[in-house]
């Protein structure tokens, strides 16, 4: 710890630059990101409204959420990492008796189940587990030397499988390959050494069948219909004949602001939902293709120079692991959308119309806030 | 090793780790970003023009507009094809909440059975695009539709179209001249064009319907559509109206054809009356007819066997394909064939000893009258219809003479404009007889065909063009069944009409039709009976074809062989012979004689318009035509 405070503290004028960021040092937020964050939200409404079918009610909805949800992160960013870290078990636990209750009640109801409902709310607990499980993972590593050794990783081992099992189980795999990925990141970023890396990728190659074969219908169709779109296109292969087909004659410069053919005539389907990007690829063309990932690379960016300041290794971890799994959501929404991934239902981030998961991110970058911005209390 | 203490953590080299493994992670996030936009690139740029291919396929639809098939009248105005609205029960699967459940309730409501719920469901995946309308049924009855309309709100997504269909009025007696229309199948879709017969469902396959589709079906319009994914049509594009088909009138009377029908009274035969001055076909009718309204949506598998099997064969139509020997109804052609080649002089006897018999051969050839009629003229020749004098004739020609005049008057040729599916029948000569069997001709094959038998075939359509045509002096008109199209008048001359019959004297008619006037008013003639108060001159000549093998598939019945062995009875005929209005062929076959007095009736309806013509029609024909608006 030391060490990290001379890291840090040498220069001279410290205190005094300290002073003058203070504003936003005080407010525990990181102006970059959230200018960026803003930018991204703000597109992701424009293209909502035309999305929704010039849906005022539905954009001003979306609109609140994204107050809230910047509220939501703003209020995280108050709490210090070491608070956070503190809370982590809990968050865990609780996640993890929350998918065993779905479980449960997934036996009761039929067919899959996602949410709890405790009263007039509904909750799912496979998008708090987004959180939670990098957490544990972090929290765990912190105490650890690393890189982590064999039996630290066995431990980890039993913390990913158990609530990504769950999820898996409910079934939703979509939610249970991205709760693995952030906590493969964590696993990752802290320092797995590379013969282990490759000894997994082999696994998983392995593992592949089984996993098909342990499938459902609905599942294995997806992949299915990823691989030959054409074998169904009135069925399965229609949202991404369609959504090519939207992106495609987008060309260079879009049809324009509300004037997609195949938004507008309703010929792409969940528009507003998991398949907006196709929207913003008709209208706004490859221009306005660029310009989101543009932004989205630019909130990644800003977000892995936040986790290489982070002065513990829980911070680093989470943060690193965050900041990555984002632009997992990223990808494959994208991916998906163009064609070269099976449809899983992951959202756009921040961009898709939807509640839960803009509260999961904005949770996410409210943690990173904290950690980049806590840092200086750091040093006693 | 040295054991680490969970304290024991090295930040620095923790730190490099990250620090690395994250550039690491920026790097393929570039990378996978990169990858992102070659896919994009890929789609919007390389491909751009296929997707906006793709993009406008999806909302612009091209939707034609089906013409108006011409309607088809009889010469008086009447009625004879028209469209008529017939309902289509259609189903769109995007708007129904329970499919298995509205195909049950459907079945229930339409009363048909349990097991027709499949086929509906089969039928509803039967579709190229989401929100499109399938077809589950079509031709509902009125009480289906009211049914239908009746429990609507429970029948989301369920439709009752509208549909022009073809209607005959009087199906069975017109069926071989208008034919009917069908489906287009894949053969005919194969040569027609697309673009025209996009929306059109029906196409002439036989008659009327069939040589003059192209004027009845008329021009294709079109109409470009933005629709949205549920094909909801937001708006038109762009709109071609489509040309309506040419209304059709036709020269049959279908009084006359009623009657000739009605005279036939149930037995296979056919009868064609022609107008020698312009060709009109008056009547064409060939028994027994058939429902062609049963062909226009698709027949039933067992009731196309039951026509198909009917051992008096209603699909064929004897009128203009069928091959009957013409017996002695060829004797008018063959005296003037005679006359013009000099062979006999109008007075000439020939002594008929009730035989003919060829040099150097004891083989006689017999008169119908086994002890002869003595003493023979031309007229007299006709009157009685004597085969000695003819089979004289016949050998002083020679069959290359005979042939050749025969061709003349369109014997082995088709000379009718527009008959669907006419024949040549045959006219044997020397070359055909050398090509078809390689055999050489005899000179007793000349003397058969001398009467109208042998190799000599004819249909019903060429005797009554023939005998129009000597009606006329030699003049041709070809035979027609178009009066007008649309407003353009079908009228002579037609291309490639044959060219008048020349003889030498022009007497010489007037030599032949005294003995045909002899065969219905003389003494001796052989169809006298019929000639009883004529009360105009009429010429005519009566024959008889032998029946001399049974058919392959008919059953052997000793009553029914006995009938089928029966001669055909021929029949020609026109009148008034200074003034000819109606020229007649007909045949009945199996009838063994005495059809002369059906032609008598015929004539007399139409030359003294005695008003017997307009009884013949049944009055409950038009039924009343429901309006496409009542949806």
């Amino acid at each position: 710890m030391a060490i990290d405070f001379q890291r840090t503290a040498p220069r001279p004028a410290g205190a005094r630059v300290g002073r003058k960021r203070s504003i936003w040092l005080r407010l525990h937020l990181d102006p970059w990101l959230l200018s960026i964050l803003l930018l991204l939200v703000s597109f992701g409404l424009v293209v909502l409204y035309s999305a929704s079918g010039m849906s005022e009610s539905t954009t001003v909805a979306q609109a609140i959420r994204m107050v809230l949800a910047f509220a939501g992160a703003i209020v995280i960013a108050q709490l210090t990492p070491s608070t956070l870290r503190r809370l982590t078990p809990l968050a865990y636990g609780v996640g993890l008796l929350m998918l065993i209750a779905v479980e449960i009640m997934g036996d009761i109801g039929m067919g899959a189940q996602r949410w709890l409902e405790i009263g007039p709310l509904r909750f799912q607990p496979s998008e708090l587990m987004k959180i939670a499980m990098p957490m544990m993972l972090a929290a765990y590593l912190h105490r650890r030397p690393l890189p982590p050794s064999w039996r630290d990783l066995v431990v980890c081992a039993v913390i990913i499988a158990l609530p990504v099992l769950l999820i898996a189980r409910q079934p939703d795999l979509g939610t249970s390959m991205l709760v693995t990925c952030a906590a493969v990141f964590v696993i990752l970023l802290a320092g797995l050494s590379w013969r282990f890396i490759l000894a997994l990728a082999v696994m998983a190659g392995g593992a592949a069948p089984l996993l098909w074969f342990n499938m459902h219908d609905y599942q294995r169709q997806r992949v299915l219909t990823f691989l030959n779109p054409e074998s169904d296109p009135l069925g399965a292969g229609w949202n991404i004949i369609q959504s090519e087909t939207a992106i495609g004659s987008g060309g260079l410069e879009g049809k324009g602001w509300g004037l997609g053919t195949q938004s507008q005539l309703e010929f792409l389907p969940e528009r507003h939902t998991d398949f907006i990007v196709a929207v913003l690829g008709e209208e706004f063309g490859l221009i306005g293709m660029a310009t989101i990932l543009v932004l989205y690379l630019l909130l990644i960016s800003r977000g892995l120079v936040m986790a290489n300041n982070a002065q513990d290794t829980y911070g680093r971890l989470l943060a690193g692991s965050i900041v990555l799994t984002f632009f997992i959501y990223v990808f494959v929404n994208i991916g998906m959308v163009t064609g070269i991934l099976p449809v899983v239902g992951v959202p756009l981030p921040l961009v898709s119309y939807g509640g839960t998961s803009s509260v999961t991110l904005m949770a996410g970058f409210g943690i990173l806030m904290s950690i980049h911005t806590h840092r200086r209390l750091l040093k006693h | 090793m040295r054991k680490r203490r969970p304290t024991d953590k090295d930040h620095l080299r923790e730190s490099r780790v990250f620090r690395n493994r994250s550039l690491l992670a920026a790097a393929l996030i570039l990378l996978m970003a990169g990858g992102l936009v070659g896919r994009l690139f890929y789609l919007q740029v390389v491909k751009h023009d296929v997707f906006t291919t793709r993009s406008d396929n999806n909302r612009m639809r091209v939707e034609p507009l089906p013409p108006r098939r011409g309607l088809i009248y009889d010469r008086n105005g009447k009625l004879l094809a028209e469209n008529r609205p017939t309902y289509n029960l259609t189903i769109v699967r995007e708007r129904v909440d329970d499919l298995d459940e509205t195909l049950e309730r459907l079945v229930q409501i339409l009363g048909l059975p349990e097991d027709e719920v499949a086929t509906f469901k089969e039928r509803s995946r039967q579709r190229q695009r989401p929100y499109q309308p399938a077809l589950l049924m079509s031709d509902l009855t009125q009480d289906q539709i009211a049914r239908l309309a009746v429990n609507r709100y429970l029948l989301s997504g369920v439709e009752v179209e509208a549909q022009l269909v073809r209607y005959y009025p009087d199906p069975i007696v017109m069926s071989h001249v208008l034919g009917y229309v069908g489906r287009i199948n894949a053969d005919e879709l194969a040569d027609l064009d697309p673009g025209n017969y996009a929306g059109t469902h029906f196409i002439g396959k036989t008659g009327v319907e069939y040589t003059y589709e192209g004027q009845l079906h008329g021009k294709a319009g079109l109409r470009k559509v933005e629709t949205n994914a549920r094909g909801r049509v937001l708006r038109e594009l762009d709109r071609q109206p489509p040309v309506p088909g040419k209304d059709v009138t036709l020269t049959i009377d279908s009084r006359l054809q009623h009657m000739a029908y009605n005279l036939l009274d149930g037995r296979r035969g056919a009868i064609v009356a022609i107008q020698p001055k312009t060709g009109d076909i008056l009547a064409m009718v060939s028994a027994p007819g058939f429902d062609i309204n049963k062909f226009v949506t698709g027949i039933s598998y067992d009731d196309y066997q039951g026509l198909q099997q009917d051992p008096d064969l209603p699909l064929y139509n004897r009128a203009a394909r069928g091959q009957y020997p013409p017996g002695s109804t060829v004797k008018p052609f063959e005296a003037l064939a005679s006359l013009q080649n000099g062979v006999v002089k109008p007075n000439d006897i020939i002594y008929d000893p009730g035989y003919f018999k060829l040099p150097n051969d004891d083989r006689r050839y017999h008169n119908w009258l086994r002890w002869g009629h003595g003493r023979v003229d031309l007229e007299r020749a006709l009157e009685v219809s004597n085969n000695t004098y003819f089979y004289t004739m016949a050998y002083r020609l020679g069959i290359d003479r005979l042939s050749s005049f025969m061709h003349e008057f369109g014997f082995g040729e088709v000379t009718s404009l527009d008959v669907q599916g006419a024949s040549a029948g045959l006219m044997p000569s020397r070359e055909w007889k050398r090509e078809k069997y390689n055999q050489a001709w005899f000179p007793g094959e000349t003397l058969s065909a001398g009467i109208g038998q042998g190799y000599f075939m004819a249909t019903p359509l060429q005797l009554a063009a023939a005998t129009a045509t000597l009606a006329n002096h030699g003049h041709w008109v070809r035979p027609h069944l178009a009066e007008d199209i649309g407003e353009e008048a079908v009228k002579p001359p037609f291309a490639d009409t044959k060219p008048d019959v020349k003889v030498d004297q022009d007497r010489w008619w007037q030599d032949v039709f005294k003995g045909m006037e002899a065969v219905i008013s003389g003494p001796e003639g052989t169809a006298r009976k019929a000639g009883v108060g004529l009360q105009y001159d009429m010429a005519a000549k009566t024959g008889t074809a032998q029946v001399f093998s049974l058919g392959q598939n008919q059953k052997y019945d000793a009553d029914e062989l006995e009938e089928r062995l029966r001669d055909h009875a021929l029949f020609i005929g026109f009148a008034p012979v200074e003034d000819p209005q109606i020229a007649i062929a007909m045949i009945v076959e199996n009838a063994g004689g005495g059809i002369s007095e059906l032609g008598r009736e015929l004539t007399d309806a139409w030359v003294l318009h005695d008003g017997k013509l307009d009884d013949t029609l049944p009055t409950t024909i038009n039924e009343e035509v429901e309006s496409l608006d009542g949806d």
